[in-house]
C-alpha cells in the first residue's frame, strides 16, 4: 500500500479496517450515551376515570414525574407532586444569565451570560424518533428548532496526530471512506473476494464502491476532482474567471489509521444521533418550564423527601423544606409514583420488598461534565464557517458544541466547551468550577486559538456535584439489568417507580417519558381492578 | 462484568490485536487510537494515595472528606468507623455501592491500595495496618 516500513499486510489491514469501521459506530454509541433501544411510545395514553377521590403522590417534578402527574390528573386522579428543587424540570434544565447554581460542597456559580444565551447542563437533543417526549413538547406548545449533530465542517482533533492541527470532519470522513473503497476495489479486481462475492455481484460491488467512495474512473480515490465533491477542494469552483476547482491532497490511509481520527467520524451513524434532531428554542429547560406551568397547582417545591411508607390503606411521605430543614411534614395518598433518582432513593427509608430495594441499590450514577463558555464574538462562524454541530477531540473536554441558534449574529455566543463522561468527568468533578472552566479554555484553545482573547464568562456543571441527582444518569450493567430491571419497574404494593433509570433508554428524556407512561398504565390497571 | 459500553472498547482493542497477529512486529501507533477519544474507562493518571484522593474521590467525598448533603448524601470518610477493616473500602471502590460507581476498571491494584491506605490514615482515621496491591488483586 505504501512504503511505510511498518505498513501491515493488505489482508490484516482489511480485517482491521472492518473492525475499525464497526467500532467507530460503537465508540459513538459509547461516548454519546446512545446505549438505547427503540422508544416504546405508542401514542397518547387514555386512562378510564378512577373512583372519585382516588389520590396519587408523585415524587419528583422532572420529566417522568410531570408526565405521570399530567396523565393521572387528566384521568381524574387527585394528584400532588413533591419536588426537591424550587423549579420544575429536574435534569431538563437550562442555565441563563442571572441564574445561580450551588453545587454540593457549596461552590456557587452566578451565571453571567447575556440575554438570550444559555447552556443545557443536562439533555440537549430530541431525536425525531423520540416521539414520546416530542408528543409532550407539542402538547405544551414548546417551539422547536433543528439541532445539527454532524457538521461536516466542524473539526476532529487529536493532540497526537497531524501536529495537533484539527482536521475537518468532512475531509477525514471522505478520505477514510474513499481509501477503503479504493482498497476494496483493488482487492475485488484481484479476485480476493471471489468467495464472498459472486461473479455477477462483482461488477455491481465495484460500481457501488466507486460511488460510495467517490472514486475516479480508475477506481482511485482523490487523484482527480471526483473526490472534491466529498472532501472539498484546495480551491473551490466558482463563477466567472479564475473559477477552476483545484483538487486537494488526500490524507493517506496510514496516517488516518494512526491518527485515531476515524473514531471521531461515526457520530451521525448511531440511531439516536441521526437527523432530524431538534432542540427547544431558548433552551431545553423550556420543556420543564412549560410542564411546570401546566401543572402549577399540583406541584409543591422545595420538598426534600425523608421517608416513604406504605400500608394496605395508602402511602405516607415525610418531607422537610429542602432549604431550611425544620420539622417534617407529611403528605398522604392512595398510591405513589416515585421518580426520585435511584442514587437518592437508595438513601431514603422506604418499605418496599427486597426485590425492588435490591434493584434500587445496584444502580450507580454516571459522571458527566458540561461547561458553557460565553465568547465575545462567534469566531467559529466568522473565521471557520462552523454553524452548529460538534467538534470531537482526544482531549479531556471530548466535545465542543457550537450554538445552534442565532446563526450569523454579530453578537456573542455560548459554546459548550466540554461535554465528557467517565474518567475526565470524574476528574473535573474533583476540581472547583473555575478550574473546570480554565481546563476547558486550555483544551479549546488548541483547536480554536481565538478562545483566550474572546472568552468572557462561563459555568461548569459536574453531575456528581448536583445535589438532587448525585450523578447524571443511572448506569446499568447488562448483568444488573438481567437480574434487577423487572424488579425495579414492578409495582410494589402501592408504589411504582419511574424515570430514565427505569427505562432501556438511559439518560434520554424519552426513557423518562416512556417509563412514566408504562408505570402509570400499570398503576391505573391495579387501581381500577382493586 | 459485561457492560454494553465496554463492547466498543473491546472491539477496538481487538482491531489492534489483529494487526499485531498478522503483520509481524506491531506498529507503534502515534496515538493510542480511539482509547484517547473515549476516555470513559481510561485509567486515572494519578499515583499515590493523596493524589488519587484529590484527583478523584474528593469530587464526591469533598476535600475535607466530610461528605456532602443534598437530596441525598455522600458519606463522610473522615472519622469513619466503617474503615476499620481495609477490605471494606477496597470492596466498595472495586464494586461500587448504591450511588457510588465501581472503579475496578479505572484504578489498578496499587492505586486502590494507596488511596485506601491514605484515607484510613488521614482525615481523623488512624488505622495503622496497610493493605497491599496483592490483597486488592484477590478481591477483584
Amino acid at each position: 500500500m505504501t512504503d511505510h516500513p511498518i505498513a501491515p499486510s493488505r489482508r490484516s489491514l482489511l480485517s482491521m479496517i472492518g473492525m475499525v469501521a464497526g467500532s467507530a459506530a460503537m465508540y459513538h454509541a459509547m461516548t454519546e450515551l446512545a446505549l438505547a433501544d427503540t422508544s416504546t411510545f405508542k401514542g397518547p395514553i387514555k386512562l378510564s376515570p378512577p373512583a372519585p377521590g382516588t389520590s396519587v403522590l408523585v415524587l419528583g417534578a422532572g420529566i417522568a414525574g410531570m408526565v405521570a402527574a399530567m396523565e393521572l390528573r387528566d384521568a381524574g386522579y387527585k394528584v400532588t407532586v413533591l419536588e426537591y428543587n424550587g423549579r420544575p424540570g429536574g435534569r431538563n434544565w437550562s442555565l441563563y444569565g442571572g441564574d445561580t447554581y450551588t453545587e454540593l460542597g457549596g461552590a456557587t456559580q452566578h451565571v453571567q451570560f447575556d440575554t438570550g444565551q444559555y447552556i443545557n447542563p443536562g439533555p440537549w437533543r430530541l431525536p425525531y424518533h423520540h416521539q414520546g417526549i416530542l408528543h409532550y413538547v407539542n402538547r405544551l406548545g414548546v417551539a422547536l428548532e433543528p439541532f445539527t449533530q454532524v457538521n461536516y465542517n466542524a473539526f476532529v482533533h487529536s493532540t497526537e496526530a497531524f501536529g495537533g492541527k484539527p482536521q475537518r470532519y468532512r475531509t477525514v470522513q471522505a478520505d477514510f471512506y474513499g481509501q477503503i473503497a479504493e482498497l476494496l476495489s483493488k482487492t475485488t479486481k484481484q479476485g480476493a473476494l471471489d468467495q464472498a462475492v459472486s461473479k455477477q455481484d462483482r461488477d455491481i460491488l465495484l460500481a457501488a464502491l466507486k460511488e460510495w467512495g467517490a472514486l475516479d474512473a480508475k477506481h482511485q480515490y482523490a487523484k482527480g476532482l471526483e473526490a472534491g465533491e466529498r472532501r472539498g477542494y484546495a480551491s473551490d469552483p466558482g463563477g466567472g474567471l479564475n473559477s477552476v476547482p483545484i483538487a486537494g491532497k488526500r490524507i493517506e490511509m496510514n496516517d488516518l489509521l494512526q491518527s485515531g481520527l476515524w473514531a471521531a467520524i461515526g457520530a451521525g451513524l448511531a440511531y439516536d444521533m441521526q437527523s432530524t434532531i431538534f432542540q427547544p428554542k431558548g433552551g431545553m429547560g423550556q420543556i420543564g418550564k412549560a410542564f411546570g406551568k401546566a401543572l402549577a397547582p399540583l406541584i409543591q417545591y422545595n420538598c426534600k423527601v425523608t421517608e416513604i411508607k406504605q400500608d394496605n390503606k395508602g402511602v405516607k411521605v415525610s418531607y422537610i423544606d429542602s432549604r431550611s430543614g425544620g420539622t417534617p411534614k407529611t403528605a398522604t395518598a392512595d398510591w405513589c409514583v416515585c421518580t426520585i433518582p435511584a442514587s437518592v432513593l437508595s438513601q431514603i427509608p422506604m418499605n418496599v420488598g427486597a426485590p425492588m430495594k435490591n434493584a434500587i441499590n445496584q444502580i450507580p450514577y454516571m459522571a458527566a461534565l458540561k461547561v458553557g463558555l460565553q465568547m465575545k464574538r462567534r469566531f467559529w462562524e466568522q473565521d471557520e464557517q462552523i454553524y452548529g454541530g460538534v467538534t470531537y477531540t482526544n482531549q479531556p473536554n471530548t466535545m465542543i458544541g457550537y450554538p445552534q441558534w442565532d446563526f450569523f449574529s454579530k453578537g456573542k455566543g455560548v459554546l459548550l466547551g466540554s461535554y465528557c463522561f467517565g474518567t475526565p468527568a470524574y476528574i473535573a468533578a474533583a476540581k472547583p468550577p473555575e478550574e473546570r472552566i480554565k481546563d476547558a479554555l486550555e483544551y479549546g484553545s488548541k483547536i480554536h486559538p481565538q478562545y483566550k482573547k474572546e472568552y468572557e464568562c462561563g459555568v461548569a456543571v459536574a453531575w456528581h456535584r448536583v445535589p438532587w441527582t448525585l450523578g447524571c444518569a443511572g448506569f446499568w450493567t447488562d448483568e444488573g439489568r438481567a437480574a434487577h430491571y423487572n424488579n425495579l419497574c414492578a409495582l410494589d404494593g402501592r408504589i411504582v417507580l419511574a424515570g430514565e433509570h427505569a427505562s432501556r433508554i438511559p439518560a434520554w428524556q424519552e426513557g423518562a417519558v416512556t417509563s412514566a407512561l408504562d408505570a402509570v398504565e400499570r398503576l391505573h390497571k391495579r387501581v381500577v381492578s382493586a | 462484568m459485561t457492560i454494553r459500553l465496554l463492547a466498543g472498547a473491546v472491539l477496538m482493542l481487538t482491531a489492534t490485536a489483529a494487526l499485531a497477529d498478522t503483520a509481524g512486529p506491531a506498529p507503534k501507533p502515534k496515538s493510542r487510537g480511539p482509547a484517547n477519544f473515549s476516555g470513559f474507562f481510561s485509567p486515572f493518571p494519578f499515583q499515590g494515595g493523596e493524589a488519587i484522593y484529590k484527583g478523584v474521590c474528593q469530587g464526591c467525598h469533598m476535600p475535607d472528606a466530610k461528605g456532602a448533603v443534598g437530596a441525598g448524601a455522600y458519606p463522610a470518610l473522615a472519622k469513619n468507623g466503617h474503615l476499620e477493616t481495609a477490605a471494606y473500602p477496597v470492596s466498595i471502590v472495586l464494586k461500587g455501592q448504591k450511588a457510588m460507581p465501581f472503579f475496578a476498571m479505572q484504578l489498578d491494584d496499587q492505586q486502590i491500595a494507596d488511596v485506601v491506605n491514605y484515607v484510613r490514615s488521614h482525615f481523623g482515621n488512624n488505622y495503622r495496618d496497610k493493605i497491599k496491591p496483592e490483597d486488592v488483586k484477590i478481591m477483584r
